[in-house]
């Protein structure tokens, strides 16, 4: 699940108001992807976010910012909470795939 | 790009005017924003606030870099207006460690000296401190501290005194008796007190990581090490770094903190060249320093620089009646926290708190009060509202006679509106409070969360910390 300001990560978890929620086969030699959906939510808000997380059974949350509670929360659920994640969904959704993402990351094109 | 904007706006190159050396003396988080709302310069007090460091930041939209509620609230920069006047705002951040931080934010743009370029100036003021008096109606205390004892008017008379001096402090006590909220105090009452308090705490971290969270590394110092960090010391530059748990420094670091009251420079881990930091150190401990330098375990000259001034907090205990007015203290917060209308204390349960030794000291007494203010479900809070392992103390006062037995306890039975509780410590009767409520709500959370009057989140964070599954 990748919480989303536009195309990019939302820079906060409690104030995005779409989230992107991925389904992906990992069985095979390459992830493949099941279903691609962006939900739109009646408000922003951490707690109903939480409850999408659990519901949907996501296993792997990327975004930016996320106050502490929630990330405890999450990560007591056992889902994986990549945070501080900055740049497109779909460079993060890429890197994500490919094994490489870290929190912390910056996937915006660097300069040199 | 960058750069010329810089030099645009200091109207000659940067060299000339070194911009970034100039903000880094401001007290207060600045951020330099290009007309796209992308952050062209922090200053130190930024990157101290947000927790980012600053070569991570340049290029960033504004939003990513600081997190700010307002970025979705109004704020004219993400949508692209040209012309303001400043705007304010009273909000939220995130901070790197997952911190939520109140702030008030400014944003302003700025015309450039010639008006052909302009940039966004944001101004970002902590609001921890004013959040925080007015959630807990501290006001009419001294510096955060309520006490009105012969021993804490003395701590309380020193602290302006203490405040003014650049000297190191070393504050002692107990746990629980107020060292952070002391520090803190001591800070703001100084002259650094716009300048960042940067809190580290000593026994918090393995040995390698302390030492690059304080002193700071550079980029390919060691594996991970992908980018140049700051450290807490140079983040506290202007202002003061408060070491927590300083007797649990170990000795490696204690030669190299040794070092830094020496000459004021710190060296990076990965760099030959140092950096001077201004910078006051306010250190405290529960431990007996001396005892630990006797034993080899803490080093003397360390102690000797440390110690130039020293505080002691005393126990409550020994703080007369600070225990009557710290209680009802507590009773307004919690009872404002919780949304209750709780009015007092019976007789009864003020007795016994008034005769109770407080081993964790004012924050045990906080505690207390929490778990009664929870349990009360009437005016006042009686004798059976409080947690039962504080009705589990030796032989009571003469005048508390009545409710006890011969053996000077309790009994069972008189800890009522519990029956066959037994005896149990506070974080049992907090787990089984929440089994209650759980049972009660048949397992929906919020309802449980409702009848306990917390808030959903708190809820959750304690039944994963009593390991309740969920």
């Amino acid at each position: 699940m990748i919480p989303l300001s536009g195309e990019e990560i939302a820079p906060r978890f409690d104030l995005a108001t779409e989230v992107r929620v991925v389904q992906l086969d990992i069985s095979g030699k390459a992830p493949l992807v099941l279903d691609d959906k962006v939900v739109v939510l009646p408000q922003a808000s951490a707690e109903v976010l939480c409850r999408l997380v659990l519901s949907e059974a996501v296993n792997s949350v990327i975004c930016a910012g996320i106050d502490e509670e929630y990330y405890q929360f999450l990560t007591w659920k056992k889902v994986r909470v990549l945070d501080d994640v900055v740049g497109p969904a779909d460079s993060a959704l890429a890197a994500l795939l490919a094994g490489t993402l870290s929190a912390g990351d910056n996937l915006y094109p660097q300069p040199g | 790009m960058f750069e010329e904007l810089i030099c645009r706006m200091s109207g000659g190159p940067m060299d000339e005017l070194p911009l970034s050396a100039l903000l880094d003396e401001a007290p207060v988080a600045l951020a330099l924003l290009d007309l796209g709302g992308r952050v062209v310069l922090v200053n130190r007090a930024y990157e101290a606030l947000t927790g980012a460091d600053r070569s991570g930041l340049a290029g960033l939209g504004c939003m990513h870099a600081l997190r700010c509620d307002f970025c979705a609230k109004g704020c004219p920069v993400p949508e692209g207006r040209r012309a303001f006047s400043p705007v304010s705002h009273n909000g939220d951040i995130i901070a790197r460690d997952r911190q939520r931080i109140p702030v008030r934010m400014t944003v302003a743009l700025v015309p450039a000296a010639d008006g052909a370029e302009a940039f966004f100036l944001e101004t970002v003021q902590d609001m921890r401190e004013v959040s925080e008096l007015t959630r807990s109606g501290q006001a009419y205390s001294v510096k955060g501290f309520i006490g009105d004892s012969p021993k804490m008017r003395r701590v309380l008379d020193m602290i302006q005194s203490v405040a003014q001096t650049n000297s190191s402090v070393l504050i002692t006590g107990e746990t629980g008796t107020g060292k952070d909220l002391l520090a803190e105090a001591i800070h703001k009452a100084s002259d650094r007190a716009n300048g960042p308090f940067v809190k580290v705490n000593c026994g918090a971290l393995p040995d390698t990581l302390l030492e690059s969270e304080l002193f700071g590394h550079l980029k390919g110092a060691f594996t991970g090490a992908d980018r140049n960090k700051p450290g807490r010391f140079r983040m506290a530059h202007g202002g003061s770094l408060f070491l927590t748990e300083i007797g649990d420094l170990s000795l490696a670091l204690q030669v190299k903190l040794l070092s830094f009251l020496d000459d004021r420079v710190v060296y990076p881990l990965g760099g030959n060249t140092g950096q001077e930091v201004d910078v006051r150190i306010i250190a405290a401990t529960h431990r007996d320093l001396e005892a630990m330098a006797r034993e080899g375990r803490f080093r003397r000259d360390l102690l000797f620089r440390l110690n130039v001034v020293r505080v002691h907090l005393p126990p409550l205990r020994e703080r007369d009646r600070d225990v009557q007015l710290l209680r009802k203290h507590f009773l307004k917060v919690f009872c404002e926290r919780f949304n209750k209308t709780v009015k007092g204390f019976s007789e009864e349960a003020a007795r016994v708190l008034d005769h109770y030794p407080f081993p964790g000291n004012v924050r045990e007494l906080r505690n207390i009060v929490e778990y009664a203010v929870n349990f009360c479900q009437t005016e006042g809070i009686r004798l059976e509202d409080l947690p039962e392992y504080i009705l589990d103390q030796g032989p009571a006062p003469a005048e508390v006679q009545g409710p006890f037995d011969a053996a000077g306890r309790l009994p069972e039975r008189s800890a009522a509106g519990s029956p066959g509780r037994g005896r149990e410590t506070w974080a049992e009767a907090e787990r089984r409070m929440i089994v209650e409520a759980l049972m009660r709500s048949k397992g929906r959370k919020g309802r449980a969360a409702e009848l306990l009057g917390w808030g959903r989140s708190t809820l959750w964070r304690k039944i994963r910390r009593h390991g309740i599954e969920g």
